[in-house]
């Protein structure tokens, strides 16, 4: 009888720990289903219209068929050069003053205040951006769109950079400042070049991050439907184009969004992917 | 030899200083910028700016309580669709996976963070907009309509749809970050329970969450914060009107909807004023909700457990 009883209750106890495993493994399915279904979509939607074209022309006039987004895709580019002269100095060397100077303490408060810098939604950026530049020179450009992705990017370089140095073992410091080379030396000659390649993939995560914002270009870089002769001048996106777009209403454009959006995730994905080849091994020290 | 060279050591030492000031001088800038640009907007309404609901360029009326109830609803939504599978793939992943799937897995989910937040909008307007108003809604209205919360036509764009596509969004961070918080559950808890003839689930259920409280509690405010600054994808499925409706059905508006749509258009001073201190109300609560996050995150774990991901 009691038997029985503890029997029937260890089954109860072990098809509720099975019946929990598969509602986890219908969770996780369930979350990365977004993924499947989005890019799913792309391709059945936007394949169709990428071609030559896509990538040599302009945009083409509302009610015309065909055109590209070429524009878009060197204003990106460039915005994404002017974003790394801002956030790859200070975020590295920030890193670098986390990793190899100060006290625990203080270093433990600018941590602290990287990752909520972090937390802050990307449209601040455009609007502080906005007001501080836009603003005083009367003028969207293309530099105040590279600063606002610029300064996203610092918090998120400086915590990858510093990991990464915290990784290169003491014994490179020692030996090197046992051989009489200076400190300053010693870092840049001997610890960032160990830790390089986790420098560079932390630059990648950060481009990557960044390429695909939208809010912070909204009233910085503004987008432009022809291509961009002076940096002080408002410069196109391809996530901005994807975004006007995709709220217009002709169908033409909205097969330019998906091509374009295509596009930009395969660039990103790419960009992910190298950043995986680089990191072969130990996935969980960087990201 | 000469002896190296102090000077080169100390210019280097301070140059790392400043650039790793620049995130304190950065949050600091950002407040101000933003209090400096709306200063004429908060003298003029004070705190009704908050409280009040008329959102009149015309009239110079600006009230931001129809934004602020549409952000807090739209991330509540997101919360309650995303902590369960979040935290119940976070387990997945950390206690009951095989091995080999566990890596494969991990990357799919970093690899959906990485969808720009346009594209999951276009994708929303595109495909999961005309979805959800021919099937789900339809049936929510129909069986659920007596709640007050599924009545009023159906548009397709509203602030469920808002929630949704904010819940797809957090679920990566939420995710991943639970998933540091339980690997770092130290395995003697886990021995212990077992010992004790615990099932799989008991030994995470006790040993496991209930160790681990505190920092899920973390990774949840963590995609708090980042649930109440999403825009893109918010503006493309929210459906951009300022009221306050019982009705999830119905259109709704966030803040940050709100700046990314009428930020140029903004044509009076007073106006433009007012979408600073939209920003800036936005920049207050979403610094607030990473700062407990990461409090909580902090006292928990290690220094690369609180990373955010991309």
């Amino acid at each position: 009888m009691t038997s029985t009883r503890t029997s029937n209750r260890h089954y109860w106890r072990k098809s509720k720990s099975a019946g929990v495993a598969i509602i986890a493994f219908l969770s996780a399915v369930l979350v990365i289903s977004p993924l499947a279904l989005v890019f799913f979509h792309l391709v059945k939607s936007g394949a169709t219209s990428i071609n030559w074209n896509f990538f040599t022309q302009l945009p083409a006039p509302v009610g015309e068929k065909g055109g590209g987004m070429a524009n878009a895709i060197v204003g990106t580019l460039e915005l994404l050069g002017l974003a790394s002269v801002v956030g790859i100095p200070i975020g590295v060397l920030g890193g670098v003053y986390l990793a190899e100077y100060g006290s625990t303490r203080a270093n433990w408060g600018l941590r602290f205040i990287a990752d909520v810098l972090n937390g802050v939604p990307s449209i601040t950026w455009g609007v502080v951006v906005y007001g501080l530049v836009v603003l005083r020179f009367k003028s969207f450009s293309a530099y105040s769109g590279g600063l606002a992705l610029g300064l996203m990017m610092i918090p998120l370089i400086m915590r990858t950079t510093e990991e990464v140095l915290l990784l290169v073992p003491n014994g490179y410091r020692e030996a090197s400042l046992a051989l009489g080379v200076s400190r300053w030396k010693t870092i840049v000659h001997i610890v960032m070049k160990t830790a390089s390649k986790g420098i560079i993939t932390g630059i990648l995560l950060a481009l990557a991050r960044v390429a695909g914002e939208t809010a912070p270009l909204l009233f910085t870089a503004f987008g432009n439907r022809f291509w961009n002769r002076d940096m002080a001048e408002p410069i196109a996106a391809l996530p901005l184009q994807i975004f006007s777009y995709a709220i217009s209403p002709y169908d033409d454009w909205h097969r330019q969004a998906w091509a374009g959006a295509l596009v930009l995730l395969i660039g990103i994905f790419l960009i992910n992917i190298v950043v995986r080849f680089l990191t072969r091994g130990r996935a969980a020290t960087v990201l | 030899m000469a002896p190296p060279s102090r000077l080169g050591d100390k210019a280097f030492e301070w140059l790392t200083l400043a650039m790793a000031l620049a995130v304190v001088l950065l949050v600091f800038l950002v407040g101000w910028q933003l209090a400096r640009d709306s200063s004429l907007a908060i003298k003029r309404f004070g705190f009704d700016f908050l409280v009040t609901s008329t959102w009149d360029p015309v009239a110079e009326q600006f009230g931001a309580l129809p934004f602020i109830y549409g952000t807090l609803i739209s991330s509540l939504i997101a919360l309650i669709i995303a902590i369960p599978l979040s935290v119940a793939t976070a387990v997945f992943l950390t206690e009951l996976a095989p091995l080999w799937i566990r890596q494969p897995i991990t990357s799919l989910i970093e690899m959906l963070a990485a969808i720009p937040s346009v594209i999951l909008g276009l994708w929303g307007i595109f495909v999961m907009i005309p979805w959800l108003r021919d099937y789900p809604f339809p049936f929510l209205k129909r069986y659920f309509g007596w709640t007050g919360l599924f009545t009023g036509p159906i548009y397709g764009v509203s602030m469920l749809a808002g929630g949704i596509i904010i819940a797809i969004m957090i679920l990566p961070i939420i995710t991943s970050v639970s998933r540091e918080i339980l690997r770092s559950v130290p395995n003697l808890q886990r021995e212990a329970a077992y010992a004790l003839g615990a099932t799989r689930w008991e030994v995470t259920r006790i040993a496991v969450l209930s160790y681990a409280k505190k920092g899920l509690f973390g990774a949840v405010i963590l995609g708090l914060g980042r649930a109440l600054g999403e825009t893109m994808a918010v503006t493309m499925v929210i459906g951009n009107t300022p009221q306050i409706a019982l009705s999830l059905l119905k259109p709704g508006y966030t803040l940050a909807s709100v700046i990314a749509n009428e930020f140029t258009e903004a044509t009076t001073d007073l106006y433009l004023q007012a979408l600073f201190e939209i920003a800036l109300v936005l920049f207050g609560i979403t610094i607030l909700a990473n700062l407990v996050a990461q409090l909580l995150l902090k006292t928990v774990t290690t220094a690369s457990t609180t990373r955010a991901v991309q």
